[in-house]
Order: structure tokens, then C-alpha cells, then sequence
């Protein structure tokens, strides 16, 4: 399945590397292809992007957990801690 | 410890010590508690029997961290009701240091075009502060940045300065109170609920406090404020949001922006959308990233005010990496960008210091903004449009000053029936039909809308002290209530709200805070106290409002939100009215 994926703030930096991926700013969207089934946290994993620097996890705008079985078209959101007011 | 009152009517002024029933009160717990004993509820808030009441908080002007913030109280001539706005400056500070408490600006100069200025400075051989007026009518009908620098040649570097722009000598519904930075400039504000105009209806146009000499605030036990405040800078230090280099200071508060539109909650074009298609290009991380490449460096944020160690005010730079506007907060961001649908961070900064030059509260001039564009006075999008409304409001224009006096009466003045307010009061970047909780602290602060007063955005959306669900009305009176309590109580310490941030999942740090207060005031308070102290503040608030006909009834969310469904989630303001009033009933 294919998934439109978002990474913001200090989280972009787990773009280096990936040559589709390097340059985009904060919330640029990028397709990720995973197999049916994958949660949340195996497209963390995917990225490489380490759990315990992500704070929220939103799926088609929604605030879901990391074991959130995703699907095909879905637009993933990841963020760290972040506030502000 | 002194309170100060000041008679703009015959120009006199009196130093007496604290009374005994103030002497565990500061910050927002003292203004409204001499606003509540002392205006009449139903005065005209621009006539000369109500009073202005400036009061650090109970730890401002000692080296408790991030603390140096000073609560403006008066009767609101935006929303009829009481109001407190919070502002971070070392005017604050001064103000502390000075051992002032409380000072009261009460009467009404003789209008004849005259402003004074007030300038308290320490009389050594007395032991006590000490007032003095001098005629400001020099700096009526000027650019604040023009205004600050005189005020710095005149009095010297050791000052600090708080005033109004021309917005409130015009007796707008949006004028802020306007406080020095740390640059000399005029860009911190209590800037909500019109209370530069409250100033400016005394015939006082600047208050300048000068640091020289003064004695300092004094702690009553060194060893226990001490390991307070060791408590507290640890939690700011370690906690992911408020740490060196974390999110607030790396990104500003605007980091706001990107999470808000991902959640569905960022208001667009006048509260019509919970998306806007340009937010990553004003967000936070654009600013970083702008900076950055316009200075060819990376920039991290800073204080607003001495003392703080979160550090979250950013400076937006011009191409050729000169200042183009400090701070570009989320609040403003959002107001002059996403809900005028206007994605420049250029034209945006632009706005704010425009509005910084005239004393106006970005929110306000944001929102009415939006209701404006919406009436078609200049499309959505229109930037130049938009900065041109904001020079009509600092002329006096009739357009000016139909802009001037609010969202809800700019919106009254076009027949408009989408207007995002309450109680008069333009909402803030937080759309209710997406995050309930706000919408309940919205419609039920003593305030009017006013994310402040209850932040429950922390655990709807930023997972800050637990996760909740934000488009369920399920439980979200009794988390706005507890937020509102706890706000009043963090308004009373003197600590920046952002504290709250790393105390709500850092208990060591809230056992601080309350630490802290304990060794400056000799009290014995816990942490269970904080929401009796809080709760004892909003009752205050309450029972003024209902005095001055702000009962229930007012409570309430603008019609089109409950019957207009929001995008993306598609989702109205379900939230009932027995939940909304169960918020104060059950205080």
C-alpha cells in the first residue's frame, strides 16, 4: 500500500540520506510504500525515525496510537514534542 | 511590600504599605481582586471610576526562572467584563523590585489633548518608591518605536518602559499595553481586551520605572524558594518542549501552526476551514529555515524577558538579514496569516509590527480582519489590503476605528453573522468544533474567548499531561475547569504560562513552583492548593461579571459554529449548555 507521510521539526533530519527525501522542508509530503497490514510504528521503523523522539502520530488527521493498523491512501503526520500558545 | 495608587483626576499619588488582606496576593490574583472590590461593575470602562491595577506576580523580580511577567487588570472595554492580560518585560520585574505589589491608576486626567507619564524611581533616604508625573503629550499621536527611543534618551538606559499606543488614546476595544523587550523595542503587550485604551482614557500615556538602587524582592525562606527553584529549572531544562534548543526555542511559539492544521483545528479564512493550504510556509519551522538562510547561520530564539530560561521569542529577517519583526508568535502568525488566508511570512511580520507601532493586539486585529475580508471590504489573501486596514486603524479613520473597536463590532458594523467571538472578544488560533475543551474555555472564561485562560489545547492535541481525544465533548468541562483554575493560580506565581508545559507531566517541578511561592510569601501552601488559590481568583472574576451583566447566557460559542460543520472532520460545537455552565456551577 502507499502512504502520504509528513515529518515536522527536528524530525526532517531523518530525511538525510534518502535522495527523494533529503531536501524537503518541515511537512512536505512524501510516498512511502509498506506492506498491507503495517502499523504506525512499523512505518516509524521504515523511516528509521527513533519512537522516543516522536510525540504525536496523526492518520488522516486524527491523533491514533502507534499500533494503528494503516491503510492504502492513507496521510500519515508525524511530530515530536512540540507547544507553543 | 507597597501599593501605589495614583490619582489621574487631580494628579496626585500615595505610597502605602500592603494591606494585610493582599499579602498572599499577586499577578492576576491581585488585579482582580482590587478590580473586583474596588470598580463599580457597571461603570463605563473608559470613565473615570474604573481603575487600572498593575501587579507583578509572587515570584517576579527573584531568580525563579522565567518569571518576569506583570498581570494589567481593569474592567475591559472590549467585553464589559474583568480582564487580566499578562505581559513578560523587565518592566515587570522593575516593577517587583521596586517592592511594588500593586499599583492603581485610578480618576481621569482633564481631557485637553494632555498626556502624562508617571515615572517611579527609589527614594533611597525614604526607604519606599516613589511617583513622579511629567507631561507626555510629546509622544501623543506617535509610532511607538519612535516614542521608546525618546523615552530611553530622556530617562537613561536603566528604565523600563510601559504605555499605550495611539490606539489607546483613540479608546479602541483593541489596544494593548505595550512593554519594553529586551531590545529597547516596543514589542511586548498585555495585549488583550482593550486595556490601552483604559490607560489612555486616564490621560496616561507611559509609566517608566526606573531599576536604580532598588532593594529587591524579599524571601522570607532562602532555603526552601531555593530548592523550589531548583525544582523548577530543572523541569524547564530537561523537558523536551522547554529545554535549550527544544521546540520553543529552536521554532517559537509557531510551531503551533503545522500541528494545528495537521489536527484539523487551524482556522482558516475566517474560521471557514480547519486547514489552510499555505500553513507550512508560515509555521515555525519556516521561520528557522528563512532565518537561516537569510542569514547564512542558525538562529535560536530568546528571552522575552530577564530571567527566562525557555526562550521562545523569534525575529523574523528581512533578505537582506536585517530585523524585520520581533516576535512573530503563533498567535499573530495565524491571526494576520491563516485566518486572512495569507501565507507570506514577509506580509505577516509586516502586520506585526505594524500593530506593535499602533498598541494593538494582534489577535483582535486578525480576527476582525478575517470578519472583514469576509464582508468583502478586500478579498481573502489580500496582504497589502490587510496592512492598509491596519494603517486606517492607527489614523482614526471611521474605517479605522470601526476596525479598532473589535471583532464583534467590526462584525455588527458589516451585518456579519460569522463572527468568531465571545463575549466581544476575537477567538484566538484554536478552532472549537475541532478541540472541544478550548471551545468550552473559550465560551465560559471570565475573559471572553481566550486560549489562556484554559489551555486544555496541551493534552487535546500536544499530548502535553495525558492524550485526549479533542473532537469529544465527553469530560472536557471538568478539564476546562481544572486548566482554568490552575491557569489563575500559575497568572498568581508570576511564572510565564509556559511553564506549565514541563510541570504538568514533571511533578518535582509544579512541587517548585509552589516551593517557590511558599519561600517568598512564608506560606504553607501544596500542590493541592493550587486549585483552591485558582479557583478562589476566577470566583472573584465571576461574580464582577455577573455584576456587570456578563451572567451564563454569555457563555456561549457563535451560533454558526453550532450549525455549521468544519473541515475536514466536518464537525459542529456539540458541546451542551448545561455542560458549559457546569463549568463555573461546579467550581
Amino acid at each position: 500500500m502507499r502512504l502520504r507521510v509528513k515529518l515536522f521539526a527536528f524530525l526532517t533530519r531523518y530525511r538525510v540520506g534518502d535522495a527523494h527525501r533529503e531536501n524537503l522542508s518541515s511537512g512536505t509530503p512524501f510516498e512511502v510504500d509498506l506492506p498491507e497490514g503495517a502499523t504506525l510504528a512499523d512505518l516509524l521503523r521504515a523511516l528509521q525515525v527513533p519512537d522516543e523522539e516522536v510525540k504525536m502520530t496523526f492518520v488522516n488527521g486524527l491523533a491514533q496510537p502507534e499500533d494503528w493498523q494503516l491503510k492504502d491512501g492513507d496521510e500519515v503526520g508525524i511530530f515530536p514534542p512540540i507547544a507553543g500558545g | 511590600m507597597w501599593l501605589i495608587r495614583v490619582n489621574m483626576t487631580d494628579l496626585t499619588s500615595s505610597v502605602g504599605p500592603l494591606p494585610d488582606a493582599y499579602q498572599h496576593l499577586g499577578g492576576r490574583g491581585m488585579t482582580s481582586t482590587i478590580v473586583a472590590k474596588e470598580v463599580p461593575p457597571l461603570c463605563h470602562p473608559l470613565g473615570p471610576n474604573n481603575k487600572l491595577v498593575f501587579a507583578p506576580g509572587i515570584v517576579t523580580g527573584t531568580p525563579a526562572p522565567t518569571s518576569a511577567r506583570v498581570s494589567a487588570g481593569a474592567k475591559s472595554p472590549l467585553t464589559g467584563g474583568i480582564k487580566e492580560s499578562n505581559g513578560g518585560s523587565s518592566w515587570a520585574a522593575d516593577l517587583a523590585d521596586m517592592q511594588v505589589r500593586a499599583l492603581v491608576v485610578e480618576g481621569q486626567a482633564k481631557k485637553n489633548g494632555k498626556f502624562w507619564g508617571l515615572h517611579l524611581l527609589w527614594d533611597a533616604a525614604a526607604s519606599q518608591p516613589k511617583v513622579e508625573f511629567f507631561d507626555a503629550s510629546e509622544h501623543a499621536g506617535k509610532d511607538l518605536f519612535e516614542v521608546f527611543p525618546k523615552v530611553y534618551a530622556k530617562f537613561g538606559d536603566k528604565i523600563s518602559i510601559s504605555g499605550c499606543g495611539v490606539s489607546g488614546e483613540y479608546g479602541y476595544g483593541n489596544a494593548g499595553i505595550v512593554y519594553n523587550d529586551p531590545a529597547k523595542g516596543p514589542t511586548r503587550y498585555s495585549g488583550r481586551g482593550g486595556l490601552g485604551s483604559v490607560m489612555g482614557s486616564k490621560g496616561l500615556k507611559l509609566i517608566v520605572l526606573s531599576r536604580e538602587g532598588t532593594p529587591g524582592v524579599p524571601i522570607t525562606d532562602e532555603a526552601l524558594f531555593d530548592q523550589g527553584r531548583k525544582k523548577m529549572i530543572d523541569a524547564l531544562r530537561t523537558h523536551d518542549i522547554t529545554k535549550p534548543k527544544g521546540a520553543l526555542n529552536t521554532y517559537g511559539t509557531a510551531v503551533l501552526i503545522n500541528i494545528m492544521n495537521e489536527a484539523g483545528g487551524l482556522p482558516t479564512r475566517n474560521f471557514s476551514s480547519g486547514r489552510f493550504e499555505g500553513a507550512a510556509k508560515t509555521a515555525g519551522e519556516a521561520i528557522f529555515e528563512g532565518n537561516k538562510q537569510r542569514l547564512g547561520k542558525e538562529l535560536y530564539n530568546h528571552a522575552c524577558s530577564p530571567g527566562c530560561i525557555i526562550q521562545c521569542s523569534n525575529t523574523w529577517h528581512n533578505p537582506d538579514g536585517t530585523e524585520a519583526a520581533s516576535c512573530v508568535e503563533y498567535e499573530s502568525d495565524w491571526a494576520l496569516g491563516a485566518n486572512c488566508g495569507i501565507d507570506s511570512l514577509d506580509d505577516i511580520a509586516t502586520m506585526v509590527k505594524l500593530c506593535n507601532g499602533y498598541g494593538l493586539d494582534t489577535i483582535e486585529t486578525g480576527a476582525t480582519i478575517g470578519v472583514i475580508m469576509e464582508a468583502g471590504v478586500i478579498p481573502f489573501g489580500d496582504s497589502q489590503g490587510a496592512i492598509n486596514l491596519i494603517h486606517e486603524m492607527g489614523k482614526g479613520t471611521p474605517l479605522g476605528r470601526i476596525l479598532g473597536g473589535g471583532t464583534g463590532f467590526a462584525g455588527k458594523a458589516y451585518g456579519m453573522t460569522r463572527v468568531p467571538a465571545v463575549k466581544g472578544q476575537g477567538m484566538p488560533a484554536y478552532e472549537p468544533r475541532a478541540v472541544k475543551g478550548i471551545g468550552i474555555t473559550y465560551a465560559t472564561s471570565t475573559m471572553g474567548a481566550d486560549h489562556t485562560a484554559g489551555y486544555t489545547i496541551a493534552p487535546e492535541i500536544l499530548g502535553v499531561s495525558g492524550k485526549q481525544d479533542p473532537l469529544t465533548p465527553e469530560g472536557k468541562a471538568a478539564l476546562s475547569r481544572g486548566f482554568q483554575a490552575a491557569t489563575a493560580f500559575i497568572d498568581t506565581s508570576g511564572h510565564c504560562l509556559f511553564i506549565a508545559f514541563a510541570v504538568l507531566d514533571i511533578a518535582s517541578g509544579m512541587e517548585g513552583m509552589v516551593e517557590e511561592c511558599n519561600g517568598v510569601l512564608g506560606t504553607q501552601w501544596t500542590t493541592a492548593d493550587i486549585g483552591r488559590v485558582g479557583a478562589e481568583v476566577l470566583k472573584a472574576e465571576r461574580a464582577f461579571n455577573e455584576a456587570a451583566g456578563l451572567g451564563k447566557e454569555t457563555d456561549r460559542i457563535p451560533e454558526f459554529m453550532r450549525t455549521e460543520p468544519l473541515p475536514p472532520h466536518n464537525q459542529v460545537f456539540d458541546v451542551s449548555d448545561e455542560a458549559l455552565d457546569s463549568v463555573y456551577a461546579e467550581l
